[in-house]
């Protein structure tokens, strides 16, 4: 078996329900969602308007799903989705959304468009139009186990690491722990801090957890690319393992797709509900400060701004603990113009971030961000996305912005209780 | 008998060859009484006054033209609106301006003797003669349904337009077709200029003055600009002179301001009614109305249905009778909306359902005959 | 008599087909989206305040006016939609349609003001065809479908005006164009984007519903 455009146009048929259709037919072409998307707004490119980036898709819809459409097919007045249509597609549904989502809050006949990139994804990928990049990284999640190669041993010996640092064990597949920690590579590689930061405050709070070795990686390629095949593949690793370990909670890392994977399209990949429940850390977080077991001291003077993950906030309903958290430490947190639900992305989620041939684009994407963190005259950035983080990261850099970027659960560990630190061996 | 014949056709060329203005003299009517009339005429034909001077010029040389009226399927309703005017009326001083030299319901003379007077006036004053029609035509079956001393109207009709300088179709019948061509329209009806379109009889310059009746004042304003200009006035596209018919009720009424406002009786005993509102909602025709009823006005200028309580219904235009309900707005739909949606939601339905079996048959077998995609079938081979 | 008769067949058979073409339009499309289903979202749903009807209101009152760069869309659009819904629903004579097939009428408002919002809505569709011509995002996604909703969108109020005025033609010839004019608005309705009309309301449900079960507000 290889792709084919037939199994593209198949994979087509599958994703169409009555919201496609719906949708579809309530579209005027008004082109205010070009206002919504970065990629237009910062390119002037209107091919970037996220409509037109449905448009095989649409067009598809059209002349299968409606009588008008049958017709006009069959009489010929209409062409059919073609390879070469679905080749220069390419840049269009991978490139140049990050499936942020803020198109969807703004199509006044109130088209879920994202929804739609999500679906066509799995006809492009059917068809053999997913990049490169994300192809290889699917390949490491499925062979390896994370999207970027990182194996069992290494993430034991960054823990290892943790343990040795804080004097904190780092618990692996411990049987009826009452959380199960998920972690996306990019911590576990680039961002270790974070490990050691909720293995701290889980201890303040007294709460048993664990990390599976079966399933420890969070992010979920197969949702990116558009392979729910491939999805399901990754999320029945996790739920098997939480399963196995009958833990209560499993805790998606700070990463914004990871938690939408596994948290929304999960069960719907699977074709059940969790026996457990999934939460991502900020509310883990927010739970114990409601509880009073998450107590902090100290607070930070320097001005602090939020960049909220798209999909934290607008595809996954985490708005407010974020700020409540932020809010016990900082004295000085001004928020970013359209913050919460209508955030502007970062410029790198829903598979741009591992794409190498968007790279260019999600820099002049990352304008945006950049405007935004500039008008505030802050002095650091804080978030709750290694994804997003990476970006900032980057994109402060290469526009010569001086400017640390921080992960929040990181940040508030840094405030617990010196007696805490006191057992650091 | 025949002396009797040469007696009557002698009348009537002496009477011919007096001009108006001497007629009028022998009748006791003043000069002054004469201007009077001329000027009056010239308002209502909207000309200025200046040209009153010009019609008693033209009226008061000239000698006084034959006028034959024929009479088809009517109601005598166009006679009677012209000869219960009150007098002394500009209609009867008009009348005193023509030769009516057949009318088979205003001349003494009756049988085979009106008919011979007929005869010999079109003889007499062939290509000269006015010739005024009222009622509608049957044409259906050799227009066998209506006939006058043994001669079909088609056929009275053909012979009275071949000689005619001009026809006047007096009422909507004779204009338009009007009661008589209402559906079923079984005598198969027409209207003058519908069988001069058609060839049954031959085109000659036609005057259209419709209403059921016509307004007195604005048949004999035509005929006098006949008289005074010798030519027939502007006309519209269905042959109305524009000095009466270039206007709707609905622009000349009273009670436009009303509808301006958005004041409108509901019923005709309610508050809105009560205080003179329009009467759009109870079906007045107003708006599509062209003729001049709520500016002359009828029985002397002293009212018109509008301002008597009820809408206009439309009498003097094209098929009004066939129109819809006069009580029912003009914008009203005379459809049958449920019927016809009904119909559609069950067409719908049907196509719905077809259209739905086929979307389905094709997505479900996609889902169903679903091959997983592994990694390996990402890349194109 | 030509024009009496157009008139008669535009108020009589005219409209019988319009109707049965556009409710059986309607229902065609309707039933098509409809029986293609949804699948149940099984992930738990967040408590939250979002819903589909909540969403159905709210993207009536979508105007992040301040962060457009496109106001023409905004401003005209809702000009030309709520002038579309005032001269539909208030002028007198088309109240008396709306009484000719519903059971129930109601007030309608002066005719001078519906004039003005008439000029107002055409005005606005002015700006939004050239907005739609000139405009590169809109200039991109623009089919001739596009156009022909905004041509059958556009005659009746062109020709409700002229008839209001006498304009070029007589009263009667005019009020048979314009009602064949919203006949032809009516049999293209449910065949073109038109129909958004009534799927934005399950367009916005959907959405509202799939935003709401993750307790976000949309």
């Amino acid at each position: 078996m290889s792709a084919s455009l037939k199994r593209g146009l198949q994979a087509f048929d599958e994703v169409i329900d009555a919201s496609v259709a719906s949708f579809f037919s309530s579209c005027v072409h008004c082109g205010l969602c070009a206002d919504a998307c970065l990629f237009y707004t910062e390119t002037g490119d209107p091919r970037y308007t996220p409509i037109y980036k449905l448009k095989p898709l649409q067009r598809y819809w059209n002349q299968h799903y409606t009588l008008g459409g049958k017709i006009a097919s069959y009489l010929g007045l209409t062409t059919a989705v073609d390879d070469a249509e679905l080749a220069e597609w390419q840049e269009l549904i991978y490139n140049s959304c990050t499936l942020c989502g803020r198109c969807s809050m703004v199509c006044p006949v109130g088209n879920d468009l994202t929804a739609m990139i999500r679906k066509i994804r799995e006809g492009m990928a059917a068809a053999g139009y997913a990049p490169e990049d994300l192809i290889a990284a699917a390949g490491r999640a499925v062979k390896i186990g994370s999207p970027m190669g990182v194996r069992l041993p290494a993430l034991k010996a960054q823990a290892a690491h943790v343990e040795k640092d804080s004097g904190l064990e780092i618990p692996f597949d411990r049987e009826g722990a009452e959380y199960m920690l998920l972690l996306s590579s990019m911590e576990i590689m680039n961002y270790p801090e974070y490990l050691e930061a909720v293995a701290r405050i889980m201890k303040q709070a007294g709460k048993s957890w664990t990390l599976s070795s079966e399933a420890f990686e969070a992010t979920n390629t197969g949702i990116q690319i558009g392979v729910s095949d491939i999805a399901r593949t990754l999320v029945k690793r996790v739920v098997d393992a939480a399963e196995k370990l009958r833990v209560k909670t499993v805790i998606s890392p700070e990463c914004g797709h990871a938690y939408t994977a596994i948290r929304w399209d999960g069960p719907n990949l699977i074709g059940r509900p969790y026996p457990f429940e999934v939460l991502h850390i900020l509310e883990v977080l927010e739970q114990f400060r409601l509880q009073g077991v998450l107590q902090l001291e100290g607070s930070e003077s320097q001005r602090l701004t939020f960049h909220d993950p798209c999909q934290l906030v607008r595809r996954g309903g985490v708005i407010d603990p974020p700020r409540n958290l932020l809010r016990m430490v900082a004295d000085n947190f001004v928020e970013m113009g359209d913050h919460g639900k209508m955030n502007w992305c970062c410029g790198a989620g829903g598979g741009v971030g591992a794409n190498e041939s968007a790279a260019e684009l999600k820099m002049q994407a990352f304008q945006r961000k950049k405007r935004q963190i500039s008008e505030l005259g802050v002095d650091a950035v804080v978030t709750a996305c290694a994804n997003c983080r990476i970006q900032l990261e980057e994109g402060l850099e290469e526009n010569e912005m001086d400017l640390p970027v921080l992960g929040l659960t990181e940040l508030l560990a840094e405030h617990l209780p010196q007696r805490e630190k006191g057992e650091r061996g | 008998m025949k002396s009797d014949r040469e007696k009557e056709s002698g009348a009537i060329v002496s009477q011919r060859e007096e001009t108006v203005l001497q007629r009028l003299r022998r009748q006791g009517i003043s000069r002054r009484g004469f201007l009077k009339f001329c000027t009056a005429t010239a308002s209502m034909m909207a000309l200025p006054p200046t040209m009153a001077p010009a019609i008693a010029a033209a009226l008061g040389s000239a000698t006084r033209p034959s006028v034959i009226w024929l009479s088809f399927q009517e109601c005598t309703g166009c006679t009677e609106s012209l000869t219960r005017s009150h007098l002394p009326t500009v209609e009867s001083l008009i009348f005193d301006a023509i030769s009516l030299d057949y009318h088979h319901t205003l001349q003494a003379a009756s049988g085979e003797a009106a008919e011979r007077a007929r005869e010999e006036a079109m003889a007499r004053y062939a290509g000269e003669y006015l010739l005024l029609v009222d009622g509608s035509i049957p044409y259906g079956d050799e227009g066998i349904y209506s006939t006058i001393a043994g001669v079909s109207n088609l056929e009275m009709l053909r012979q009275g337009v071949e000689g005619a300088a001009a026809v006047i179709a007096i009422g909507t019948c004779s204009s338009f077709g009007g009661l008589p061509m209402a559906s079923p329209n079984p005598t198969g009806a027409m209207s003058v200029n519908d069988l001069m379109q058609r060839g049954a009889i031959q085109r000659r310059p036609l005057i259209n003055i419709p209403g059921c009746p016509p307004i007195p004042a604005v048949i004999t304003g035509v005929i006098a600009h006949y008289l005074t200009f010798g030519t027939i006035p502007q006309l519209d596209a269905l042959h109305r002179p524009l000095s009466f018919y270039g206007d709707t009720i609905h622009d000349r009424c009273y009670r436009r301001t009303y509808y301006d406002q958005g004041k409108f009786a509901d019923t005709f005993d309610d508050e809105g009614a009560r205080l003179g509102w329009c009467l759009y909602k109870l079906g007045c025709r107003g708006p599509t109305t062209y003729n001049s009823c709520a500016t002359l006005k009828w029985n002397g200028g002293t009212s018109f249905p509008i301002q008597s309580g009820h809408g206009c219904i439309g009498c003097s235009e094209p098929g009004f009778w066939d129109a819809g309900s006069f009580y029912e707005a003009l914008s009203m739909p005379t459809a049958a909306a449920t019927t016809a949606t009904r119909a559609g939601v069950g067409v719908g339905v049907a196509a719905g359902a077809l259209s739905a079996w086929q979307n389905l048959h094709q997505r479900n077998g996609a889902r169903t005959g679903h091959q997983e995609v592994k990694l390996d079938d990402l890349e194109r081979g | 008599m030509e024009v009496e008769a157009l008139l008669a067949w535009a108020r009589g058979p005219g409209f019988e087909w319009a109707l049965l073409i556009m409710f059986g339009g309607i229902t065609l499309r309707l039933i098509e989206i409809a029986t293609l289903g949804r699948k149940r979202d099984l992930s738990l749903p967040r408590e939250g305040k979002g819903s589909g009807w909540r969403t159905i209101v709210s993207r009536f009152f979508s105007f992040p006016l301040l962060a457009t760069t496109n106001v023409i869309t905004y401003v005209a659009g809702y000009i030309f939609h709520l002038g579309l819904l005032i001269i539909i629903f208030f002028l007198v004579p088309h109240i008396e349609v709306w009484r000719g097939v519903l059971p129930f009428t109601w007030g309608g408002l002066p005719t001078t003001i519906i004039d003005l919002v008439t000029v107002l809505t055409m005005v606005a569709m002015g700006l939004l065809l050239f907005d739609r011509l000139t405009h590169p995002v809109k200039r991109l996604l623009s089919t001739a479908g596009d156009y022909l909703a905004w041509t059958v969108t556009f005659l009746p109020l062109l020709t409700g005006y002229c008839t209001y005025h006498h304009l070029f033609f007589d009263y009667s010839l005019l009020l048979a164009l314009h009602i064949l004019s919203v006949e032809l608005l009516m049999v293209v309705f449910p065949f073109s984007k038109l129909i958004h009309a009534l799927t934005t309301f399950s367009s916005r449900w959907f959405t509202g519903e799939q935003f709401g079960h993750k307790g976000v507000t949309s």
